[in-house]
């Protein structure tokens, strides 16, 4: 045995080099002859442009060229592609305006790229684009979804009512007979705040084109180098893939924002081939709050219909989804696919109708973040769960058991869509409950108050669907591409490995969960693999990471490209041995011949492939390097429980997590340490979003919150010791068992935070509050409270 | 950030007079907000004059009945001065609480005051401790020191070159912070000396860093939390943002000041 297969929790190899300053990031790369550019950005959220004269820029020393959306245009460059189509509820497709890379006759957000400065240095840029002159012809903005409905003022001209689509999900009929049937009816109004993603490394890229060979190379900090070739290359530049290499090195945190193309990928390289010098771009952190694309942002209506037992009958769901001011690259598929069809959540709701209705503004475009579509379910399931509980006067906990899923109903058919393999909500939901110690929560409550101190629980439980994508599925759905993954696992000669996936990793531990995977499957050490990622050179092809796919669907393909190595190195070492080959076996990377004591470790057959002195070359090519391509039978599921407990100081607001309990059904674990520490970080982001980040424009569309000074990330301050469990059924839909443990923590938690504060609150009449519940709102809300108010 | 001359003090006085020269000088202390400032393209000196290194701005001195921190004494040696920890604890720990451990490494008493942000700490020490700014010119009485959000008495090429505080009877600081920033969202120096009692906010009023005219009344005649947290304080004069409205922030001045008797004791 290796110890280092499945279930090892050996550290992460890919840490030496993070933390010890050797990552090599976009920025860190420089290549020769480099020059560098200032992307000029619209002060205004809306605006015509009506002339840009960039002569005094161009007659600054030291500057290359000016280049702008009418440079663009000439040279017939396209707009940026969306990768979902999604239809009305007419059957007629989504609104999809033109997202030129470089503005080309207005300006639709505050950050919109005008200009291109390409100059010697990095400053001389930014010097000289502080030269251009751009006349802009001031236009009204539309910022809040309403106004944006009802305002005559169009983001884009060729977009009646700033309306992307209006979609629908469910049978309208059918909940409103259960509505009709109904002894209680529950509604709810909440607001999914927006969130800035903030990786800790801001996006960047070199562009450069070889005239000798016409071949164009970008490196990018993308979580989908083969994505971004295909659409750049297809959609925006015409550039044939076998002359466009995209190379996405290390890169420093993505959560979502990393997926998609962006303009300046489009723009840099476009602009490499007419400069003829490598161009390098990074984006300063007041870039990153007003460019990548954002999260969230659901405006919600929903009602519950309940019968006299507290049975849920039925599920009525309406959303107002911002976009911004362009469609981002998924941006129509996480408000309706990756959101409403898991509107069951982990309950027995027999009838569920929801409408989705996306919207421009004039604000920066919205896309997937950590979770993407996910957590505004879960968000709006669990608090309306809540609310009925207390409505209806039940224990939040009790209510919940009563309605969900049991683990004999699986594989279970939701009334939207999904189908979820496997799972076992109960069972992870009781063991939460025993660890947070639920039913001890009252005398904590009663001794918080002795403190002056406002203590409650709150609850999660929830499903997700992860490892994107069942192709066919996605295609059903209008994804315009499939979602399979690729994996090569090509044996050196002496018994090393290197594994070259479609998958990208930008902080999830790939080189280590992976070479696991390997490990197990070659029985030889994980230290004999290596993972290589990122390149488009190197990978074959790849759909990349996002969406809790990587292990649940590059790890397949991975294991495919090893069963097929194992297949080919069993008729080498049958031919070597003197044997038949239905006789050879292979455990504990050692091929054994049946019944025999004669035995070829694994490397002494990889280097009988690449030596074949000895070997039916008749009848098997040399080599050991095998490709496969996986694509899953089905989303996998992951859920779980969370239970937080926190304290309001009621003097200030102030909100402290007390202590938080998550116990997630994430498949089979193959590093426990790596499981642990993801979830940890989604939990983080999840307290981020309940307690602390909020985007905030004004009214004419200005970034309030566009630095750390406004801007609040959580710290390791904001956050308890979390109690972290896995309780796991193995997955059913992929032949690793696993389901994906990148977005749970971000997907589970939110809901529990808010529910906790909500039920401190309890006694003082309050029965709502939004996220993030700051100090300022908590206060607010104690001051407005029914109790508060009657005592005045 | 543009491009600025650099030029390194020999001496307070050198310093003053490159600062008076140059077309548009500006000292260098601690840079932390001067630096992210130019880096920002906010602001374009002339000439940046650094005043790292000069030794006789460096220091704590125990006078016995005052402390004198000199002007480029670190947060972090002010809050592990054992001059301060013992005269005014209440000191030490406000510059202990002062940011991160970065800022805390780098930024200087004499730049915090010289920039006066209106959610700085050390303003709120300065007036509730009652302390003399000193500079390459005169004293100036804290009354007289700062006047509205980042502008201070300090004339044209004028320097701070340390900070005399009186050793209060009793004092402390408590401070709730902005979310985001860590800034004071509102702090609050209560502070009794030879018989006074101040009692100084930063952080909630549009003009910076104020006396609270009502808690001290109520503190005078009755030194106790209950006594701070009865004054309801007006929302007049005070920031309104994204992170508190008027009304919240007076109401925490109220709170903070409340604690902060409590741990004066």
């Amino acid at each position: 045995m290796t110890g280092t297969g499945i279930g090892a929790s050996i550290k992460r190899v890919e840490d030496q080099r993070f933390l010890t300053g050797n990552g090599s990031y976009t920025d860190d790369i420089n290549r020769p002859g480099q020059a560098f550019a200032w992307i000029l950005r619209s002060p205004h959220a809306h605006a015509t442009i009506n002339s840009v004269d960039t002569s005094g820029a161009e007659a600054t020393p030291g500057v290359i060229a000016v280049l702008t959306g009418a440079d663009m245009a000439a040279d017939g460059v396209g707009g940026l592609p969306c990768g979902w189509q999604i239809h009305n509820k007419d059957g007629s497709p989504m609104a999809e305006p033109a997202h030129p890379p470089l503005a080309v006759s207005k300006v639709r957000y505050v950050g919109d790229q005008v200009a291109i400065v390409i100059a010697e240095t990095r400053d001389v840029a930014r010097d000289a684009a502080e030269l251009i002159e751009v006349d802009y012809g001031l236009l009204p903005a539309v910022v809040d979804m309403d106004s944006a409905l009802a305002d005559g003022t169009l983001v884009h001209d060729d977009v009646p009512n700033n309306r992307c689509f209006d979609w629908e999900i469910g049978e309208k009929d059918t909940v409103d007979a259960a509505f009709a049937d109904a002894q209680h009816v529950v509604s709810i109004d909440l607001v999914n705040n927006r969130l800035i993603p903030n990786a800790m490394e801001p996006r960047a890229a070199i562009a450069e084109f070889d005239r000798s060979t016409g071949q164009y190379t970008l490196h990018t900090t993308t979580q989908n180098p083969h994505v971004i070739r295909l659409l750049m290359g297809a959609f925006v530049l015409q550039i044939p893939e076998h002359k466009l290499r995209i190379v996405a090195p290390d890169v420093g945190g993505g959560f979502g924002s990393k997926i998609f193309h962006y303009a300046e990928e489009a723009i840099l390289t476009w602009a490499a081939a007419k400069v003829h010098v490598p161009i390098k771009w990074t984006a300063e952190r007041s870039e990153s709050f007003a460019t990548d694309a954002h999260g969230r942002d659901h405006e919600t209506h929903a009602e519950l219909a309940l019968d006299a037992d507290g049975n849920f009958l039925g599920l009525r769901v309406e959303t107002k989804a911002n976009v911004g001011s362009y469609l981002s690259t998924f941006g129509s598929s996480v408000p309706t696919y990756l959101y409403a069809t898991l509107l069951a959540g982990v309950y027995t709701t027999p009838a569920i109708y929801a409408e989705v209705q996306t919207v421009f503004t004039n604000t920066a475009p919205v896309d997937a973040y950590r979770g993407a579509g996910r957590p505004e379910c879960t968000y709006l399931l669990e608090r309306l769960v809540t609310k009925a509980a207390r409505q209806l006067g039940m224990d939040p906990a009790e209510l919940r058991k009563q309605n969900m899923i049991q683990s004999d109903q699986y594989p279970y058919q939701t009334p939207v869509a999904l189908q979820y393999d496997c799972g076992d909500t109960p069972a992870s939901f009781e063991s939460a409950l025993k660890v947070a110690d639920y039913l001890g929560f009252e005398k904590r409550r009663a001794a918080a108050e002795k403190t002056g101190k406002l203590r409650g629980i709150g609850i999660s439980t929830y499903v997700e669907a992860c490892g994107i994508a069942p192709s066919a599925v996605a295609g059903a759905l209008g994804a315009r591409a499939g979602l399979y993954e690729s994996a090569q696992v090509r044996v050196h000669p002496t018994g090393s490995v290197t594994v070259y996936t479609g998958t990208h990793n930008h902080g999830q531990g790939h080189e280590t969960t992976f070479a696991q995977l390997v490990s197990e499957s070659f029985g030889i050490p994980a230290d004999q693999v290596e993972i290589s990622h990122g390149d488009t050179d190197q990978v074959q092809f790849g759909m990349g990471t996002y969406g809790s796919r990587s292990l649940a669907v590059g790890g397949p393909a991975i294991l495919k490209a090893c069963n097929k190595v194992i297949d080919k190195a069993k008729k080498i070492a049958a031919h070597i041995m003197e044997a038949d080959v239905s006789d050879i076996e292979f455990a504990d990377g050692k091929f054994t011949v049946a019944g025999t004591d004669k035995e070829m470790a694994f490397g002494e057959v990889s280097l009988a492939a690449y030596v074949p002195h000895n070997y039916p070359i008749e009848e098997i090519e040399p080599g050991l390097d095998e490709n496969a391509f996986y694509d899953p039978l089905n989303f996998s599921f992951p859920g779980g429980a969370h239970i937080c407990e926190v304290e309001v100081d009621p003097e200030t607001g102030n909100v402290e997590i007390i202590n938080f309990t998550a116990v997630d059904d994430v498949g089979r674990v193959v590093n426990p340490m790596i499981v642990e520490g993801q979830v940890h970080g989604g939990l983080a982001q999840g307290v981020g979003q309940a307690l602390l980040e909020g985007c905030v424009y004004d009214d004419d569309g200005q970034l309030l919150t566009g630095s750390y000074m406004d801007y609040t990330m959580p710290r390791a301050d904001n956050l308890p010791s979390f109690s972290v469990a896995t309780q796991s059924v193995m997955g059913a839909s992929n032949p690793l068992e696993v389901k994906g443990v990148g977005e749970v923590g971000a997907i589970g938690s939110p809901p529990a935070v808010v529910n906790a504060i909500l039920d401190a609150l309890a006694g003082l009449g309050v029965e709502d509050i939004s996220m993030p519940a700051t100090p300022q709102r908590v206060w607010q809300t104690i001051q407005d409270s029914s109790v508060r108010q009657a005592a005045e | 950030m543009y491009e600025f001359n650099y030029q390194k003090a020999g001496s307070a006085d050198d310093a003053a007079s490159a600062v008076s020269s140059a077309e548009d000088g500006r000292f260098l202390a601690g840079g932390m907000t001067l630096i992210p400032t130019l880096k920002q393209r906010l602001a374009q000196p002339s000439d940046l004059v650094d005043l790292a290194g000069l030794g006789d701005l460096v220091g704590i001195e125990d006078g016995g009945n005052s402390v004198t921190i000199k002007a480029m004494t670190r947060h972090v040696d002010v809050a592990n001065s054992d001059v301060v920890k013992s005269k005014i604890p209440a000191l030490a720990s406000l510059a202990d609480n002062i940011g991160d451990p970065q800022v805390r490494n780098r930024g200087t008493i004499g730049g915090s005051l010289a920039n006066n942000d209106p959610a700085a700490d050390y303003p709120a020490a300065v007036l509730g401790l009652n302390a003399i700014v000193i500079t390459n010119q005169r004293e100036i009485a804290a009354e007289d020191y700062f006047d509205g959000m980042f502008t201070t008495a300090l004339e044209e090429g004028e320097l701070i070159t340390a900070v005399r505080f009186p050793v209060p009877d009793k004092a402390a600081y408590k401070k709730f912070p902005n979310p985001a920033s860590r800034y004071a969202l509102v702090g609050v120096m209560v502070a009794q000396t030879d018989g006074e009692t101040r009692v100084a906010v930063t952080g909630a009023g549009q003009d910076g860093v104020f006396r609270a005219g009502d808690i001290e009344s109520a503190l005078s005649g009755n030194w106790s939390a209950e006594a701070a947290k009865g004054v309801t304080m007006s929302d007049d004069g005070l920031n309104s943002d994204i992170h508190a409205s008027a009304e919240y922030r007076a109401h925490l001045i109220s709170v903070m000041a409340s604690r902060a008797v409590d741990a004066a004791g």
